[in-house]
């Protein structure tokens, strides 16, 4: 066994803690002489960096001259791990036509001065859950270093493939308890009976691999449970604004409004209702009710698709459909933020893949924990959120960019509930020909499975997400964290759109959360499956047939390919080296079966697998916080209006986003028509971003989100109308069509068993239902990620506050018609649309005070202005009336006009009396209600611009003026002034640290 | 004559749609072709007019950007590219297209260099940067497609790896007495250019290098994502344009390729 290490340093010393990378090589019979050629041909730059090349013996570790340093902190992955860099060397090995090259790994190695102690510094380097380390003094430490290295390219041990039976059938409930807790498994005790019941019934107990399976398909990630529950709901006392809510437009919050209403599934009573309602009227029974039980769309409905597939989908243009998906992966993310988040990208990326589109754009929305925590308020075993933010924010880079796909649209939240548990939401677009995705699994369909290498990677992670973390989950479930490998998957995307412009499959779905235990299990669930599991290609040996089986890695595609099809489809796969391997095949017997050679891992029944699952029943009871009943701004207790103003712009929330957005390739497809940065010098923040899918077609896409979690604490029912108004508003600013818009929602909650938070969740998505129907904007996708809690050493839980992410899909019907926030011109008029109230409940003025923002009223949506407001703005910018538009969000207009101004290089000058002066002056800056935009336009359109919004509330503010400053005017004063570069630098300092 | 331009497609090449349109628009007919077709002589690089290589992280990049797809452009292609380059037909790397041509010696490709003198590596902001800059051609390049473009040009750059290193301190006189230094990041008449005009740090502001002959060009921008109108990041502001300002660069390629 040939074993040896490169060593690469770099010439330029521009890091302080010179960084070195060594790679560690292994072959049976690699020669020295094909080491020196790695490492001068392919190993390094000869312009920046030197290399050095010795056998890995001891002999050559203690003659190694080695840099001058107190101590040597090396970090690598560990073995099975996936290692990019590694991967690469065998790859460029290849290229070089060295064949007998058989492992390689990568270690970065810091030199550390004096004054820094290694340990510290390995702890911050380091993610335990996937990489190693060592601290060596140099020139000491020899044997140290070697077993290191030795131990990364060191061959995993043989085991006997084996199935192991669980004694189920004779299990008292402690013991089916005990099963469920130590097997990571997540299934209660209903659940457990459910499967004890079945074997008895079949005389037999079940494999691991059987359990694992109904445990994967079962869990809340993958069935959602939770939400298709029976829900009992109670409220603790009524709602005294009941009676000032027009019953047509709130039905369901009258119904919530009940002494106690029972639920029959979330989804179907709120969402797919909520779609048929919309999308087929005509045959669309009462509220909350499903015409024919299940959602059903008319054949030429612009929806095309709504809650079946792994993503939405609507109609685009004559010829073309577009489809759209947002899930979460809050769990890895908090264990290890970079591999947590790259694979929440990957993933939904195969979402939208696995609906045959090619993906156009991504999203991402972001929760942390606020960034000046001190360390020691932080529980056991939570990562500080700068740490968490910045590894997320990376691993979103990397992974859409990789890809080629733009990201270009999200948000940055920091809220002290997220300190645990931070939320990762990832959105994918795709595009495709219409009607291109094929649905139709036929029994003798060869079972393919396409892309990367199983591994022991990712076991556990559905399940894994489906409990709440603790002090110790990284060192139980360390698994289920992962590394991800874009450019298989770009391979894999490359293949995969010409298989289906080839019609060569006639199913695909990715290989998810369950691994192919969900994607074989799903696909064949109308006819049967069987699965010969040495088939399947391993990254190393060593697993056992339920973890082939259960694995998660990354990078993966299943596909039904007709046996006529299988030669072309393989050739083409092997033409742009994507590995493709026949599996099994689909059967039409009703039964999942899974082999390993002779050994049986799984025989299931179909039937039981997908409907077995005992309904959930889940109580609910919701109590509003208290609060006071009017909320008092203190005028003259308050610092100066501009102060304010200067705190919110600094406040993380609202701050300018733009080093993180410049990170993101927002640019690449060229179709990013309107980018997330707008204006002069193109650090404005844009309401929403544009795309121009198809060049030759100037039709457009306007992708937007909403989500304000600090409403939440006080009503998620408003939250939710709130967020889809945001959403909503956003699209609408830059030219998308109100009456053509899709929507997507996904919550992030804390147990659903726990009665007070699923009393939130129905308020919440009853919130969803009122605000689809009034709005006419169908839910076509939607994901939960329930158990967002932290349970610390002592059992203390801590739910991460309710978070609705709602996300907007709207077609432009121009994109030459998008307008911007920036303002244009000197003497343009300023108007500001929608009627302003006394909302600062849950405000960011209450944050930016230290108020825990459950005082005061939370912006209520008043639906019926709402829908007229957001037609007639759309009216007025399709008609090229409209020269700049943003939306009022967090920090009212008062943030609005600083962000238009500081986007612009021109000032505003904004008389605020007009705004009512039963208001005061605090509110009427501040206030969040929802539903309004700051509007700038041209003098000679303005009567024109007044028509077209007639029947809206409209004010008339003020003009754009050359003088780059913000003047606020109420009651004959000047409340604010500020001038650009004092809003700029406020607004630029917030978060400064990323 | 119509022009065929080869898009080369590789694993983690990511922009070669991109790239075809913007062939497509100044007058080529655009075939994106995987490597592996013309490695395994399903296609002849001769069969074409120019060659693009396109922007991504080919490979991943993970052992330097562009070096994995240099290395086997080398060892794959290396006598069909090398005549390619030799009878004078248009070949144009953009970003990591660019550092795949570095890497691979054919730029600057100067004669006299046993070692690389220049090399492409990580911007001195030490991270990933998606923004428009501006550029200007240095009027004493050999570059056929970068002749007498006025400036500014507005192009987006999106790179990590793009600050042009020089090994010697008489390298950069040499590139220059070459004619090998193409384009430059530029800010305003008289001003100097800095941070972020200059995105990566790169030396004496080079965005673009070509080879002796002219007609290898590599630049990190993306002129591809620079060919239409409402591409440009202040169009909502400013007059309508015609054309993006990346287009010209592509047309005079065509032009150049149909010259041939």
């Amino acid at each position: 066994m040939a074993q040896f290490f490169v060593t690469v340093a770099s010439r330029e010393a521009t890091h302080p803690e010179t960084i070195q990378t060594i790679y560690v090589l292994e072959g049976l019979a690699l020669r020295l002489a094909d080491v020196a050629r790695l490492a001068t041909e392919l190993l390094h730059d000869p312009v920046t960096e030197t290399v050095t090349w010795r056998a890995l013996t001891l002999d050559e570790l203690m003659v190694e001259p080695l840099p001058a340093a107190a101590h040597m902190l090396e970090v690598a992955y560990r073995p099975g791990v996936t290692d990019n860099a590694g991967e690469s060397v065998l790859e460029g090995a290849r290229r070089l036509g060295i064949a007998v090259l058989d492992q390689a790994r990568m270690v970065r190695r810091y030199l550390l001065t004096s004054g820094v102690d290694p340990a510290a510094r390995a702890a911050e380097l380091t993610i335990d859950l996937v990489q190693t380390s060592l601290i060596a003094v140099p020139g000491i430490d020899h044997r140290s270093r070697l077993r290191f290295y030795q131990d990364l390219i060191s061959p995993p041990a043989h085991v006997q493939p084996r199935v192991v039976r669980v004694a189920l059938r004779e299990a008292d409930d402690a013991e089916l308890l005990r099963i469920s807790r130590d097997g990571i498994l997540a299934l209660d005790l209903a659940e457990m009976h459910a499967v004890r019941d079945h074997f008895v019934a079949l005389g037999r107990d079940p494999s691991d691999g059987e359990l694992e399976t109904l445990a994967q398909t079962w869990s809340e990630h993958c069935s959602h449970k939770s939400f298709k529950a029976k829900v009992r709901y109670r409220r603790a006392t009524p709602d005294q604004r009941a009676a000032a809510l027009d019953p047509q437009l709130y039905p369901a919050f009258h119904l919530l409004e009940q002494d106690e209403v029972e639920l029959n599934s979330l989804i179907k009573t709120f969402l797919m209702a909520a779609t048929e309602r919309i999308v087929a009227p005509e045959s669309a029974a009462a509220h909350f009710t499903l015409a024919h039980g299940s959602l059903r769309l008319p054949e030429h409905a612009w929806v095309r698709s709504a809650f079946v597939d792994n993503a939405g989908i609507i109609a685009f243009g004559p010829a073309h459909e577009v489809s759209f998906k947002v899930e979460t992966h809050n769990h890895p993310s908090a264990l290890e933020p970079f591999g947590g988040a790259n694979t929440g990208v990957g993933g939904v990326i195969r979402d939208v893949l696995g609906v045959s589109a090619e993906p156009i754009a991504n999203t991402d929305v972001l929760c942390f924990g606020m960034p000046d925590t001190p360390a020691e308020a932080l529980q056991p075993g939570v990562l500080h959120p700068q740490r968490v933010a910045l590894g997320v924010v990376a691993g979103v880079r990397d992974y859409g960019n990789k890809l080629g796909i733009p990201t270009v649209n999200g948000a940055v939240l920091f809220d002290s509930g997220y300190s645990a548990n931070p939320l990762v939401y990832a959105g994918t677009v795709g595009l495709a020909p219409r009607d291109a995705h094929p649905r139709n699994v036929a029994p003798g369909d060869v079972i393919v499975l396409l892309g990367g290498h199983t591994g022991r990677d990712g076991i556990h992670g559905a399940t894994f997400s489906s409990i709440e973390l603790t002090h110790d989950t990284a060192a139980t479930v360390g698994s289920a964290v992962q590394i991800g490998d874009p450019i298989t998957e770009k391979k894999l995307l490359d293949v995969l759109l010409q298989a289906r412009d080839q019609r060569l499959y006639s199913a695909i779905t990715d290989c998810g959360a369950g691994g192919l235990s969900s994607a074989v299990g799903e696909m064949g669930a109308g006819c049967g499956a069987h699965v010969t599991l040495e088939r399947v290609p391993l990254k190393y040996a060593g697993l056992q047939p339920w973890e082939i089986w259960l694995s998660e890695a990354q990078e993966r595609m299943v596909l039904a390919v007709p046996p006529t099809n299988l030669n072309a489809f393989l050739a083409l796969c092997e033409a742009e080296d994507v590995e493709a391997t026949a599996i099994g095949t689909f059967t039409a017997d009703g039964r999942l079966r899974v082999n390993y050679k002779e050994l049986e891992v799984v025989d299931l029944a179909m039937e039981f697998l997908h409907d077995g699952l005992p309904q959930r029943v889940l109580e609910a009871l919701w109590q509003s916080p208290e609060r006071q009943p009017i909320h008092a701004a203190e005028g003259a207790a308050l610092p100066a209006s501009a102060n304010l103003l200067l705190q919110l712009l600094a406040h993380p929330n609202i701050s300018s986003k733009e080093r993180v957005v410049r990170t993101y390739d927002h640019e690449v497809r060229g179709a990013t028509i309107l980018k997330p940065l707008v204006g002069v010098a193109l650090d404005g923040p844009g309401d929403a971003a544009v795309l121009q899918p198809v060049a030759t077609m100037q039709r457009g896409l306007a992708l937007g989100c909403g989500i304000n979690p600090r409403y939440g604490r006080i009503d998620p029912y408003w939250m939710a109308l709130a967020a889809v108004d945001e959403a909503l508003r956003n699209v609408v600013a830059v030219g998308g069509d109100p009456g053509r818009t899709a929507i997507l929602d996904n919550f992030c909650w804390g147990d659903p068993r726990q009665p007070d938070r699923m009393a939130g969740l129905v308020r919440a998505a009853a919130g969803c239902y009122d605000a689809a129907v009034a709005f006419g904007t169908p839910f076509i996708s939607g994901k939960d990620s329930l158990n967002n809690e932290y349970r610390d050493a002592a059992g203390q839980r801590v739910a991460i506050p309710p978070t609705l992410l709602i996300s907007a899909l709207a077609e432009v019907p121009d994109v030459r018609r998008c307008v911007s926030m920036d303002l244009k011109q000197a003497g343009n008029r300023i108007y500001l649309v929608g009627a302003t109230r006394a909302e600062l409940g849950g405000s960011h003025l209450d944050a930016i005070l230290g108020r825990d923002g459950l005082a005061g009223q939370v912006p209520q949506v008043d639906l019926v202005a709402a829908r007229a407001t957001f037609a007639a703005l759309h009216g007025a910018i399709t008609q090229g009336l409209v020269a700049a538009c943003h939306d009022l969000s967090e920090g009212g207009l008062a943030v609005a006009a600083a962000e238009m101004v500081l986007a612009g290089h021109l000032g505003l000058d904004l008389e605020l009396d007009a705004l009512g002066g039963e208001l005061d002056v605090t509110t009427r800056l501040f206030s969040e209600t929802p539903s309004r935009f700051l509007v700038e336009v041209r003098p000679g359109d303005a009567a024109a611009f007044e028509s077209v919004l007639a029947g809206v509330a409209l004010v008339e503010l003020g003009a754009v003026q050359h003088e780059a400053l913000l003047r606020l005017r109420a009651d004959g004063q000047i409340v604010a002034e500020v001038e650009l570069d004092a809003l700029r630098q406020a607004w630029q300092a917030g978060l400064s640290w990323m | 004559m119509t022009v065929r331009a080869l898009i080369l497609r590789a694993p983690g090449i990511n922009r070669d749609r991109d790239a075809a349109l913007a062939c497509t628009l100044a007058g080529a007919v655009a075939e994106r072709v995987h490597v592996n077709h013309i490695a395994r002589k399903r296609v002849k690089l001769a069969d074409y007019g120019m060659l693009i290589i396109p922007g991504g992280f080919s490979y991943g990049d993970h052992l330097g950007a562009g070096k994995l797809l240099a290395v086997d452009l080398a060892h794959r292609l290396g006598e069909q590219l090398q005549r390619f380059v030799a009878d004078g037909r248009p070949v144009i790397g953009i970003c990591n297209g660019f550092q795949v041509l570095v890497k691979a010696g054919l730029l600057p490709g100067w004669e006299g260099h046993s070692e690389p003198a220049l090399t492409l590596t990580h911007n001195t902001s030490a991270h990933f940067e998606c923004r428009w800059v501006r550029l200007e051609a240095d009027p004493g390049s050999t570059c056929h497609f970068t002749q007498g473009l006025a400036a500014p040009l507005e192009i987006p750059v999106a790179h990590g790896e793009g600050r042009i290193a020089l090994r010697g301190e008489t390298d950069l006189a040499e590139l220059l007495a070459r004619g090998l230094v193409a384009l430059r990041y530029y800010a305003e008449p008289g001003v100097p250019v800095g941070y972020p005009a200059n995105p990566n740090g790169s030396t004496d502001n080079i965005a673009g290098v070509c080879n002796e002959q002219g007609n290898v060009l590599g630049l990190m921008p993306h002129p591809e994502n620079a060919i239409l109108p409402q591409q440009h990041p202040r169009w909502t502001r400013e007059p309508w344009r015609d054309d993006g300002d990346g287009l010209i660069i592509f047309r005079n390629a065509v032009r150049y390729a149909v010259s041939l």
